[in-house]
């Protein structure tokens, strides 16, 4: 069932590969997304009602709450079997204007304000969403990307998709051992890589905002130079004046690359370990999900065990079916799990060869340009 | 000026070796010595080479029997090790051009033999003026001829009576010195010490003396506990970097290095212990100079000013080392971000190598403690940024801060003298109003000791005012031989700022360069 989905590719009317979220629009703590979809010219529109442009694009604008609107339609397809297994595509946290200290630290580096990497971080959400063969199915994908109208805002009943409860009684349940190796492997390192990844992500985002530092740091120094300018026709005079003059363009010159190391740093491996991750987490969240199916399962055996004669039918019915769930989930989970490892493999190497090939063009340049100082200062009388 | 390439500020402790040589230090420190005062040694020595010829035609014989003699005296002296040779080695690298032209320029007037190869270290020698006329001359070209290193410090004794003696080690040209090349031991005190002495001689005489870096009872309290850790070493550098610098600007300035006190500093193998150095501690300093200050407002004969260009100074140097100081402040704020950023990339490393520890997929685990390894490199060159900015640019300006506070108290002295001439003048006139009334009182006796007083002070008005004359004149030169030096010392020092900071890009291209490999094998 599963499988065959992947052929049928998408069912979207649109590109999955090539959605773009290309600007973002701030009013207070509304935030609305420019979103640009192409049409694929192979599938049917799907309805005439939706706007096209003469371009063969949707252009859409979507706030963060039509984002959640999307999310929790996919998360509420509880008729889809195995459902559960899914790592579901993170949704970044939403940004707010005074963010406590809590929201800032789930931000990570998205909460720095810089809004490109979190346009970034909001399209790689749909383009995974548009991608999973499951997901992409759910109408309220088509919507979200092609209708001119903005999506329904009625609130879905709350389900238990919803972020990893703390409750005491969970808790327990996530340390229950499994019936599968796999899967208890699968388990045991995904609670490895997601500390190690968070620890990664915070303590690089603690290097980013240092660099910033020092980048602004330069751009004061740059300024104050000035003040040791003085007029005057002496030639001694003269020639301290243009020292503190290129000193400061020196400077200025620093606080660009330093700010451009910062930038590099953010669009590329510091959205890349996030978004890495926020999937970890996705994953702990389906593992925890399928664990808690576990514990009910075991739960229906032994219940149907100890039921008397009476109960023992209705006893066993429910057993079957959280057998059969279960089952659903393992599999599903199964190749989400081989999907998942294939694309966080990916996407880390993108990361990191982009964020070496831009490091490495600002460093060239720096070095060129404090070539060029010198030879200014050289040449200087 | 590829010169200051060898004598990189070391790193802040935590690195374990420099690449662009820590072990340089020693053989680039006298090229650092000439680097502050730019005449930029390579363009210096061309000219001295360019100079040379005249000299060195008329003095022949003599150049090289009293080379002869000193390189005997130099290997005889047991002052002289191996470490000075080694030590000014590397200038001669420099100056090998140069040499090449005067022993091109040597060779033709006489026949001698070939050198010895110790004479290397004495060709500086063949410009040694064997008369006042050319010392005087050779100032006048801006020349260089005394070069003066700080090095190897060391703890001596144990405890809290421990100290750290330096290696002052110099080279020159010039007669007045026993040799050409030597050295001695000296602790901070006797550096504080020589410039107290200096201040008292020096101060009738309108000169800028360099002021020593100031005592520090925290920094030298751990040292004197142990000088491995790093804020200790740190301190040490500091310092030593500190003490070389005040000893360059000493030997460069002409009149300070005829006293003979300087001379004595370098020579003497033993010096008596200074006392009273505490008036030198860095807030006894800023005493001594606020003291002055007071004492020229609460002056009650204002000056009249005939020429504004002494205001106009004073209020320039006021202002300008308040400049300096907001400026050093934020140069010191940037140092504390790259630090922090040492530690930051530490950290971060560390967590990259975890989470390639932990990750199954070899390649990506391969490239991530690649990266982890790319930013320990990092660290190591966000500690050597951390250095520049400090070492260069941070000490520039605590450097001049003080100095323009030495600009100040000339000032200061001047306003001293012209007080001390208008309270004679004011002594004078009482003097004779005395004499009037003795005359009037009809007392002969008294009266030929009135008429020798008013002589005495007499001509002690004369003598003040020529005194106060003679500092006018002093303090606009001092001041603008200042001013050229800052011009060319910022210069200097920027340059080899930048040298360490573009070297550290290029250093970081190839980090970056060999890390893309990696994170594009990753499967």
């Amino acid at each position: 069932m599963m499988e065959e989905a992947k052929d049928e590719a998408s069912v979207l009317s649109v590109h999955g590969d090539d959605i773009k979220v290309t600007e973002v629009l701030k009013d207070g703590d509304t935030l609305t997304f420019l979103i640009i979809s192409k049409k694929d010219r192979h599938k049917p529109v799907v309805s005439p009602v939706f706007q096209l442009s003469g371009t063969g694009e949707y252009h859409v604008d979507r706030t963060y709450d039509d984002f959640e609107w999307l999310q929790q339609h996919l998360f509420a397809q509880e008729d889809v079997p195995g459902i559960q297994g899914v790592i579901f595509p993170p949704l970044p946290a939403k940004p707010q204007v005074n963010a406590s200290a809590k929201t800032m630290k789930q931000l990570g580096i998205l909460g720095l304000g810089e809004w490109q990497p979190y346009c970034k971080a909001m399209e790689t959400f749909l383009r995974q969403v548009a991608a999973h063969s499951v997901l992409c199915r759910n109408k309220a994908v088509e919507v979200f990307l092609t209708s001119s109208a903005p999506p329904g805002r009625q609130k879905i009943r709350k389900n238990i998709f919803n972020r990893l409860s703390q409750a005491v009684e969970e808790m327990r349940k996530e340390g229950h051992k499994d019936v599968d190796e796999f899967f208890q492997t699968e388990r045991d390192r995904n609670l490895v890589l997601t500390s190690c990844t968070k620890t990664a992500a915070e303590k690089f985002l603690d290097m980013v905002l240092t660099e910033q530092k020092i980048a602004v740091a330069c751009g004061h120094f740059s300024a104050a130079l000035h003040l040791l300018v003085e007029p005057g026709e002496d030639a001694d005079k003269q020639a301290f004046s243009r020292v503190c003059v290129k000193l400061s363009e020196v400077f200025e010159s620093m606080k660009k690359n330093m700010t451009s190391v910062a930038e590099n740093n953010m669009s590329t491996l510091g959205l890349g370990l996030d978004l890495e991750s926020r999937h970890q987490e996705a994953e702990k969240e389906m593992l925890f999900r399928r664990t808690c199916k576990l514990v009910e399962l075991e739960s229906t055996k032994r219940n149907a065990e100890k039921a008397k004669p009476v109960k023992k039918l209705a006893m066993e019915e429910v057993k079957k079916a959280a057998e059969t769930e279960f089952e659903h989930i393992c599999r599903v989970a199964k190749q989400e799990i081989t999907r998942f490892e294939k694309v966080r493999v990916e996407m880390l190497q993108q990361a990191l060869v982009q964020w070496c090939e831009k490091q490495l063009l600002t460093a060239k340049e720096s070095a060129d340009q404090f070539n060029k100082h010198l030879q200014v200062f050289g040449g200087m009388a | 000026m590829a010169a200051s390439s060898d004598r990189n500020p070391p790193p802040f402790p935590g690195t374990e070796e420099l690449e662009t040589g820590q072990t340089d230090m020693a053989d680039g420190d006298s090229d650092e010595g000439e680097d502050i005062f730019v005449s930029n040694s390579n363009p210096v020595s061309v000219s001295r080479g360019v100079s040379q010829p005249d000299r060195v035609s008329e003095e022949p014989p003599d150049l090289f029997s009293e080379e002869e003699a000193d390189s005997t005296t130099a290997k005889s002296n047991g002052v002289h090790s191996d470490d000075d040779n080694d030590l000014f080695a590397e200038a001669h690298v420099e100056l090998g051009t140069d040499k090449s032209t005067r022993s091109a320029q040597k060779d033709l007037p006489t026949s001698s033999g070939p050198r010895p190869a110790t004479s290397f270290t004495q060709s500086p020698a063949s410009l040694q003026p064997t008369s006042l006329e050319q010392l005087e001359e050779e100032e006048a070209t801006d020349s260089f001829d005394v070069d003066v290193a700080v090095t190897n410090p060391e703890k001596v004794g144990d405890g809290m009576n421990a100290y750290v003696a330096y290696k002052v080690s110099t080279r020159t040209s010039l007669a007045m010195f026993r040799n050409k090349t030597f050295s001695v031991r000296r602790r901070f005190s006797d550096f504080l010490g020589l410039y107290e002495k200096l201040s008292v001689k020096q101060s009738l005489h309108g000169c800028i003396i360099p002021p020593p870096p100031e005592k520090s009872v925290v920094g030298m309290t751990k040292v004197k506990v142990g000088m491995d850790d790093p804020s200790s070493v740190e301190f040490v550098e500091r310092r030593r970097a500190a003490l070389e610098r005040y000893l360059q600007r000493i030997v460069s300035h002409p009149s300070l290095l005829q006293d003979p006190d300087v001379r004595e500093f370098l020579e003497r193998d033993e010096l008596p212990r200074a006392v009273n150095t505490q008036a030198l501690s860095g807030a006894g300093f800023l005493k001594m100079i606020t003291k002055a200050s007071d004492a020229v407002n609460k002056m009650t004969i204002k000056m009249n000013e005939s020429d504004t260009w002494f205001e106009d100074k004073f209020q320039e140097v006021e202002t300008e080392e308040q400049q300096l100081r907001k400026l050093h402040a934020m140069v010191d704020s940037l140092v504390n971000h790259r630090k922090e950023l040492c530690g930051n990339t530490a950290v971060f490393a560390k967590s990259m190598a975890m989470l390639g520890n932990s990750e199954d997929n070899t390649a990506l685990s391969r490239a991530l403690s690649q990266l982890a390894e790319v930013e320990d490199k990092m660290e190591q060159l966000h500690q050597e940024q951390a250095a520049s900015d400090f070492f260069i640019l941070a000490e520039l300006l605590a450097d001049y801060i003080r100095l323009v506070g030495a600009v100040r108290g000339c000032f200061d002295q001047r306003m001293r003298a012209w007080q001390r001439w208008q309270e004679a003048q004011s002594t004078l006139q009482k003097k004779r109003e005395a004499e009037a009334k003795l005359l009037w009182a009809n007392k002969p006796d008294k009266l030929q000791q009135a008429k020798e007083e008013i002589t005495e002070w007499e001509s002690r008005v004369t003598q003040y005012e020529r005194d106060f004359d003679r500092i006018g004149m002093a303090v606009r030169k001092e001041v603008l031989r200042f001013e050229k030096e800052k011009a060319k010392d910022f210069k200097s020092q920027i340059i080899k700022y930048l040298e360490a900071m573009m070297q550290s890009q290029q250093r970081l291209v190839k980090f970056w360069e060999a890390f893309l490999p990696e994170a594009k094998a990753i499967a």
